[in-house]
């Protein structure tokens, strides 16, 4: 199939940055879209043109690390699909596709679709483990967890960090992102002695990083690629009000 | 002589204790010198890679009070190639009760390894398995558990017992997370420096000692050299020398092939894991292979149209005309053979021209019969979320029509060579994970290379490398120093000769094409003519990379074909050397299939008599041949016998 893209270039964070249409022509329906843009780059770079930059590295959708905004949805139209999962079969010959970089005050772009979501480290950071120096853990059957326990855990633990929540949110807010993390571990047994330091902490470090604050729209939900459930930024803000409470005290 | 390697001197292990295997690591912690907590800050470790082994070792020696810095070229080390592990990791904690124990891990090692790996390192794996858990449940990394809320397990890869522990199909994920986790809590408290995006392109070796890097920034294009005490590659396999493969797109040679160019050296390069169960190929586009999960073959059946060139749909075919072709021949294991025997056999029917879907190059992965018996909510939801994967990359449902697969490249068992103490030929430079050769012999277990990862990284390594540091710190090497000053300007120098050629083709074309050649040649089944030819035409297409790539934009900016040009430069070398192992190594063992050494009925055929050694491999310039240095091989627990899966 032939198509056109119309495909966010900016040469560095000091750019302007402007959108540029490129025809793709005689593209496999079972071609990713990574791969559409592989064609797209070969041929520019034949051409003596700039090629795309743009991130990715496992392509099978666990990285986390594709990361584009397409017809104006974060990964694209295909719902719990990253960009990289994402195939040709689901658009049309003639199709004019938009291809953006993400978009948030707090991921700065570096040049064309790559931003810099280091931010997300910085909220790990702040919180986002169990202390647990190597060598010092008891055996691993000393603490049963109840299996419903474990299921929500990991459930909220296969967040891939990739960034289209807060993509995706009118504020830029990482809520959701913060929200399954403090999950996950607020789950385990192992994770109760730093309950409530973590969501404090981790909710500055998301404040400082200059990610917006949440005011429940649920766009993040709708266009995350694991599926993380809104539900968890209210037991995150329940967290918090209790984590509150408790160093009142 | 020959016209393409010498032979040199046999090297040995000297670090492993001997005595009783059971109490050797023992010993050896017990003899490794200590460092002084407070001379502990005083002293700096490198870490390139933050997959399972780097992450691991980077947050224990943080942790112990080294001054830790880290590098990986992905945007965050969240983000290694270790988080696409799927399947789950192996510890001998025998919770089944099913007769396991850290003998019989360590038996099934050497053995699955096709006796090629060193009994004194496997042993050690298999005795911190158990630890490796504690650990990461201490992290609260959430597996698998059952109703009781233990934790639960399954048997992988054709073993007997039930060891193996997981969390759903996402386990490398969740590893991961956990060591990147304590890594972040480290880098919170100053004592890790973590360098994102950064790629080294360059061992500094001063005075016969590791003692530093040469990095580039990806996003400014910076290069700059950074010192320390020791460095510690965690740098994973090199799979991608084939270009399709199950690994992730930027996953590379560089880190280690930098090193063995200064000296270090590099081990049986030419184990290749061949997995049997990913999706094919769709056309020309196509970027990277994708991984379907070894259990579908507890449920599904493989098989081919009987005759070849039938084109009829799957459904059409009847019974009669199929050839359940694992069954056939390995009627007691049937479709559950070990990945090399399954990928080979799938080979063997596609070269008879009886492969289906595009190209002839896959077979049927069967549920028809797995729904009708179990029902195909049973089916679901054991598989589900593989059926939906699969349906989203081929379009297909394969709850109506067979799946398709065919082999695909997954995993390198070669790497730099180590000895017990995981330090390679270069003093004080320490190798870890895939990107060393040291456990798995000539064919890794499913669910071991987590196991090894984080074995090395949390407990190995952290004790051994105490010891070479115990003799620190070293003298501070300043920037103006001949060997510092000398390694920048190999990469400088690189870097504008990439540039510079501006030719008609791009990196991509000559990595597909060196892909082409050593998946041909160098892959599945292997022959001293194909190996031969091999070795000519990868040197061909070098010669024409080095006059006729087009690599765009400047040194000074991100430019991912930069990178690209300087990964595929480094995988040609590594693919003649690969080449050259497979020639040199004539007998066929585990995932190395040498045509001409097969039994009557085409299994692989070792040559223990002549073959029992590491073949370790000395650099001496591209144009040069490499020198071969012999480790034997000594089998005092497990003895040498022949795999049978009839
Ligand atoms: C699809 C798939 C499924 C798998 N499933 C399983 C399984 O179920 N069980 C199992 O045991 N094993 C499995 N494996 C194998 C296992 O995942 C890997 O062998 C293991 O994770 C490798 O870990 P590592 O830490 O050595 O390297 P990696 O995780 O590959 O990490 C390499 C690190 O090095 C960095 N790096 C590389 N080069 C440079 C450079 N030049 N400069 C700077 N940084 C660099 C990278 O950024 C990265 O951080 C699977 C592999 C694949 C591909
Ligand atoms: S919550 Fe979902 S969308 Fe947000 S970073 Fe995690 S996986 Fe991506
Ligand atoms: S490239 Fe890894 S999730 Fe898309």
């Amino acid at each position: 199939m032939d198509i056109q893209v119309r495909v966010w270039r900016q040469s560095d964070s000091s750019d302007k940055g402007r959108m540029v249409t490129y025809d793709v022509k005689d593209i496999s329906p079972d071609a990713s879209f990574l791969e559409m843009l592989d064609v797209l780059n070969e041929k520019l770079i034949l051409d003596g043109a700039d090629p795309v930059a743009f991130d990715h590295d496992c392509r099978e959708g666990i990285c986390g690390m594709c990361s584009m905004v397409i017809d104006g949805v974060a990964h694209g139209p295909q719902r719990a699909t990253t960009t990289c999962q994402l195939h040709m079969r689901h658009f049309k010959d003639g199709d004019v596709i938009d291809v953006e970089p993400w978009r948030a005050a707090a991921f700065p772009v570096i040049k064309d679709l790559v931003v810099d979501r280091s931010a997300f480290d910085r909220i790990i950071q702040a919180g986002g483990y169990i202390t647990a120096p190597t060598g010092a853990a008891p055996e691993a059957h000393a603490t049963p967890v109840p299996k419903k326990d474990a299921d929500l855990a990991f459930e909220a633990a296969t967040c891939i960090a990739c960034g289209a929540c807060v993509a995706a949110c009118p504020n830029g807010s990482s809520m959701l992102f913060t929200a399954a993390k403090v999950a996950h571990l607020g789950l385990m047994p192992q994770g109760q002695p730093e309950r409530d330091t973590r969501v404090i902490d981790m909710l500055q470090a998301q404040d400082d990083a200059g990610f917006g604050g949440c005011t429940n729209m649920g766009e993040c939900a709708e266009v995350c690629p694991k599926g993380i459930p809104l539900n968890l930024i209210g037991r995150l803000n329940s967290d918090y009000r209790k984590a509150l409470r408790n160093s009142a005290r | 002589m020959n016209d393409f390697w010498q032979d040199g001197e046999g090297i040995a292990d000297t670090a492993a204790p001997d005595g009783p295997i059971e109490t050797r690591w023992e010993r050896r912690k017990f003899t490794a010198k200590l460092v002084n907590p407070a001379n502990r800050r005083k002293l700096t470790v490198i870490v390139v890679g933050t997959g399972l082994a780097g992450g691991s070792a980077a947050a224990t020696l943080a942790e112990a009070g080294y001054h830790v810095k880290s590098y990986c070229y992905q945007d965050t080390p969240r983000r290694a190639h270790s988080i696409a592990a799927q399947g789950g990791i192996n510890a001998a904690k025998n919770y089944r009760n099913d007769g396991d124990s850290i003998y019989r891990l360590f038996y099934d090692t050497v053995k699955g390894g096709d006796f090629r790996a060193r009994e004194s390192n496997v042993y050690r794996l298999a005795s911190v398995s158990v630890n490796i858990i504690d650990q990461c449940v201490a992290q609260g990394v959430p597996f698998a558990r059952e109703y009781g809320g233990l934790l639960d397990n399954r048997s992988f890869g054709g073993t007997q017992v039930s060891r193996t522990f997981y969390a759903r199909g996402q386990t490398g994920q969740q590893l991961l997370l956990g060591a990147y986790q304590a890594m972040e809590r480290q880098i919170g408290l100053g004592t890790i420096e973590m360098n994102a995006r950064h790629e080294m392109l360059e061992l500094i070796v001063v005075e016969g000692k590791a003692r530093g890097i040469v990095v580039r920034d990806m996003v400014t294009g910076e290069i700059t050299t950074e010192m320390a005490d020791a460095v510690v590659l965690a740098s994973g396999g090199y799979g991608n020398v084939f270009f399709l493969s199950t690994n992730a797109k930027g996953c590379n040679v560089t880190a280690s092939w930098r090193a063995h160019r200064k000296g270090a050296l590099f081990a049986n390069p030419c184990y290749t894991q061949i997995h049997p169960t990913c999706i094919p190929e769709s056309g020309t586009h196509q970027s990277k292979l994708t991984l379907m999960s070894e259990s579908l073959r507890n449920d599904g059946r493989v098989w081919v149209p009987l005759a070849a060139g039938d084109a009829r749909k799957p459904g059409d075919i009847p019974e009669a005309e199929r050839d359940y072709y694992l069954e056939r021949i390995y009627p007691s294991f049937g479709n559950l053979v070990p990945r090399d025997i399954a990928s080979r056999a799938a080979k063997n029917v596609c070269d008879e021209g009886r492969g289906v879907g595009p190209g002839g190059l896959g077979v049927y992965l069967d549920f028809a019969d797995a729904i009708g018996r179990l029902g195909q909510k049973a089916v679901e939801a054991k598989y589900g979320n593989l059926f939906e994967m699969y349906e989203r990359i081929t379009g297909e449902n394969p709850y109506e029509t067979p799946m398709r697969i065919y082999p695909a490249v997954h995993y390198t068992m070669g790497g730099l060579w180590v000895d017990y103490d995981l330090q390679s030929t270069i003093p004080g430079l320490f190798v870890v994970g895939e990107a060393n050769f040291s456990d798995h012999g000539a064919n890794r277990l499913g669910a071991s290379a987590l196991m090894q990862g984080l074995g090395d990284g949390y407990f190995v390594l952290p004790t051994t490398l105490g010891n070479y540091l115990a003799a620190g710190p070293f003298a501070t090497v300043p920037q103006d120093h001949e060997a510092v000053v000398e390694a920048r300007r190999a990469v400088e120098d690189r870097i504008s000769r990439f540039l510079s050629i501006d030719g008609d083709r791009t990196v991509d074309s000559f990595h597909r094409e060196l892909g082409h050649i050593m998946w041909e040649y160098c892959g599945m089944e292997r022959t001293e003519e194909g190996l031969t030819k091999a070795i000519g035409l990868i040197r061909s297409l070098r010669d024409e990379f080095w006059q006729r790539v087009k690599v765009p934009g400047t040194g000074e900016q991100l430019n991912q074909n930069l990178e690209k040009a300087g990964r595929v430069a480094d995988f040609f070398e590594l693919g003649e050397l690969m080449c050259i192992d497979a020639l040199h190594r004539r007998e066929s063992c585990g995932g190395h299939f040498r045509a001409e050494s097969q039994s009557e009925d085409g299994e692989a055929l070792r040559h223990d008599d002549e073959f029992s050694y590491v073949a370790a491999w000395e650099y001496f310039g591209a144009d040069r041949k490499p020198t071969l240095h012999k480790e034997q091989l000594e089998f005092e627990y497990v003895h040498p016998s022949t795999r049978s899966y009839k």
